[in-house]
């Protein structure tokens, strides 16, 4: 059996665009904006995303036929929060001042809507191999949301990628200026606004009748 | 006097909405009209103010490095901090079941009108997130926490509400064809937390 054939391969690459989790299905938007004011958490939050949704869903999945349909929801939370401590146990012993920029964050990936959007409506009905891909495909369609949002916000806002000056100095001294409001939350919905716009604008299937 | 500058600050100037983003999903879905909306943040809050004060006790008597030293001598040096993520979650999922039960039994109105958010209220991150900052934060006793979870759950009320009210309004407005509903919604989102920056810094 081919590892990826055009279903797996769907199932991977559907969240990446189609069926994008931030800006389609409107999921877990609370920690794409809160993490972004920089590139550097923006991708240890994708890794830390795409690593739980994509053990959690072949967790759940291998599980699926044992749990009671009442207490579901419980096992997943513990599922997932039980991951979500791993990883952020690593990430208190490798990555400490990343950690620390994340605080509460790392945390909340518990109740990251996506986990549990994706555990109930993908990995309770799908063998482990889909699911996992799906979790994959699922973080990674958060994450390069969140890194889009990250570049500019760094870029823009403090003129840095990776907290390496990347504006010429050449710009300051003609007059150009950081714009500080870029790193302020709010931002981050605009940026995330103009992604919707461009995405739909793109493609038209998905534009909304009502406002 | 601590308590009421706290229920202010975190009120205004550390908005669960707007200063940190936590409960934004449902915050999003919910926002469509006033009045589920209200339904919404009083549940909200109220799970705030039960969860929050819980989670305290919970950590300082069970949780945190040395905190089981009322067991006796040899449990001075447990911490169980490693757990409080599932300890928390599982706190916060069973409370929720407990206020759906209730409000079934109470307001069968308002049970139906919030229909599959109430249980939804478990992963809303505004809650878990109320709980790891008080942990953050180190309240020194739960009286405190207990304002904190309570002006937290108002400040999360009064966000939704107004966006609620804004979006009502919006019906009527011709917006560009790929911004409608979604992008638009945030856009909002963004000038009212730029409007609520202007709290930030005051000292109360």
């Amino acid at each position: 059996m081919a590892l990826l054939n055009s279903k797996t391969k769907a199932v991977l690459l559907g969240p990446l665009n189609k069926n994008n989790p931030v800006i389609v299905q409107v999921l877990g938007i609370c920690s794409a904006l809160a993490v972004t004011s920089k590139l550097e958490p923006s991708v240890v939050m994708t890794i830390a995303v795409v690593v739980v949704a994509g053990f959690g869903n072949v967790v759940i999945s291998m599980l699926r036929n044992t749990i009671p349909n009442r207490i579901r929801i419980i096992v997943q939370l513990v599922v997932v929060a039980a991951l979500v401590t791993i990883v952020s146990e690593v990430l208190k012993a490798y990555l400490y001042d990343v950690n620390k920029q994340l605080s509460v964050f790392v945390g909340l990936i518990v109740t990251n809507c996506i986990l549990m959007g994706r555990l109930e409506a993908f990995a309770l009905g799908n063998g482990p191999w889909p699911s996992f891909l799906d979790g994959v495909g699922n973080g990674l369609g958060y994450g390069w949301i969140l890194i889009v949002v990250g570049f500019f916000r760094e870029l823009l806002g403090s003129g840095t990628l990776f907290d390496i000056p990347v504006i010429p100095q050449a710009l300051y001294d003609i007059g150009y200026e950081n714009n500080g409001l870029m790193i302020l939350p709010p931002m981050a919905m605009i940026v995330i606004a103009g992604i919707i716009w461009v995405h739909r604008y793109r493609d038209k299937e998905l534009q909304e009748e009502t406002n | 006097m601590d308590a009421i500058s706290l229920i202010v600050r975190s009120i205004f100037v550390d908005n669960m909405i707007f200063a940190y983003y936590l409960g934004m999903c449902s915050y999003l879905a919910v926002s469509k009209n006033v009045k589920t909306a209200v339904g919404l943040g009083f549940a909200v809050t109220f799970v705030l103010m039960l969860t929050v004060p819980l989670n305290y006790m919970l950590e300082n008597y069970v949780l945190k490095a040395g905190a089981l030293e009322w067991l006796g001598e040899s449990f001075k040096d447990i911490d169980l901090s490693v757990f409080s993520l599932l300890i928390f979650i599982a706190i916060i999922a069973s409370t929720v079941q407990v206020v759906e039960m209730v409000i079934e039994r109470f307001s069968p109105g308002l049970y139906t009108s919030l229909g599959i958010f109430l249980p939804l209220i478990a992963v809303n991150c505004a809650i878990l997130g109320g709980s790891l900052f008080m942990q953050q934060r180190a309240f020194p006793n739960i009286g405190i926490a207990t304002a904190y979870g309570f002006g937290s759950g108002i400040g999360w009320l009064l966000a939704i509400v107004g966006l609620a009210a804004i979006r009502e309004r919006l019906q009527y407005s011709n917006v560009p064809k790929p911004l409608k509903g979604l992008g638009i919604t945030f856009i909002i989102v963004a000038l009212m937390g730029v409007a609520f920056m202007s709290f930030s810094g005051i000292d109360i």
